[in-house]
């Protein structure tokens, strides 16, 4: 199952599938920590559900589990999470002919995953993504977030972790697999351009978590990143 | 079905400032448009953010020292690239990548 030029809600959905692999390992464990934190399943949905954000949800529980001021459990989300803005950044362009409100409903729902698909379509889509298609993927991932992060949730420590199965491994592979088709298909920026990003990025990413947190990190990682891209673009001029 | 109003109100705040982060450029660039020089920095945000998560996962962070290798997401990683120049197929990145990991886990 490759991509395609399809830009139906269909194909929204059956490219959604290796990004729904991966949450159901990731839900399920959350669930299963949520649940060893003392979590109810309804608290457990609404986490996923109006939160949304794998990496978030985990540093709210493990801060709420401690009694964090909402003050500084917020400063983490919004930190962790600021690397959304970046996304919505980049994707909001392509929409920007639909309605408000249909912009408003794609905003709502991308992840680091949905962007990273979304991006990779460009690529197989003449650069054009449609409101049906980014929606269906969305949605399709979204659900099954909530889903599984619930399913872990009820099941507890009935079953064994996912994460002893690799299934963690799961997005850390999607992302793998999303760089290396991201790098092999996107013409408009040179090759050995992409690669001494990538390579400036895992520096930066290598050094950097030595003093900086993680969550910090990534941002900072891929604003350095990009910085560094438009150097080397300008100056390959 | 418990629900406590502390983590109820840490659930509706965080989320208010989670969606604000997705909506935002949204709504801004809906009557804007970003300067060129802005369009190529965003250019490089996939594979920046891409990379960034993927080196993220493969080090276990202790601040003020050399961050510690995670051995299993490092070595697996090695077998996710390679299916990935050979099949092309994120379906099947994702399995090989899964099925490393644990295989590399039950070995070690």
């Amino acid at each position: 199952m490759r991509m395609t030029d399809d830009l139906s809600p269909r194909a929204g959905v059956m490219e959604a599938v290796p990004t729904a692999f991966g949450y159901i390992g990731v839900g399920i464990a959350f669930g299963i920590i949520a649940k060893a934190n003392g979590f109810s399943l309804l608290e457990i949905l609404l986490l996923s559900m109006v939160t949304y954000g794998g990496s978030a949800q985990f540093i709210m529980v493990s801060m709420m589990a401690v009694h964090a001021s909402l003050l500084a459990i917020l400063l983490s989300v919004f930190l962790v999470n600021s690397r959304m803005i970046l996304m919505s950044t980049v994707v909001a362009p392509y929409f920007k002919s639909e309605s408000m409100m249909r912009n408003i409903v794609i905003g709502s729902l991308i992840t680091d995953e949905t962007f990273a698909l979304g991006m990779n379509k460009l690529n197989y889509t003449d650069h054009t993504l449609r409101f049906g298609w980014y929606n269906a993927a969305n949605l399709f991932a979204y659900l099954i977030w909530a889903v599984a992060t619930v399913v872990g949730g009820a099941l507890g420590t009935l079953i064994v972790d996912p994460q002893k199965f690799g299934m963690d491994f799961a997005i850390v592979a999607m992302f793998i697999g999303l760089l290396y088709l991201q790098v092999i298909a996107d013409k408009t920026i040179r090759l050995t351009i992409q690669l001494a990003v990538i390579g400036f990025v895992i520096v930066i990413m290598v050094v950097g978590l030595i003093f900086i947190p993680k969550n910090a990190l990534l941002l900072l990682a891929a604003i350095l990143g990009c910085s560094f891209g438009v150097v080397l673009k300008h100056g390959a001029r | 079905m418990a629900l406590d109003s502390y983590v109820l109100g840490v659930i509706l705040v965080s989320g208010l400032v989670t969606w604000l982060s997705r909506i935002f450029p949204f709504v801004l660039l809906k009557h804007f448009s970003l300067p060129a020089v802005v369009i190529n920095f965003l250019s490089f945000v996939p594979i920046s953010i891409m990379t960034a998560l993927w080196i993220n996962s493969l080090f276990i962070q202790h601040l003020g020292h050399f961050p510690a290798v995670d051995w299993p997401n490092f070595l697996a990683s090695g077998p996710t690239i390679l299916s990935a120049m050979i099949s092309k197929n994120l379906m099947v990145i994702v399995v090989v990548g899964v099925i490393s990991l644990a295989v590399i886990k039950a070995v070690m």
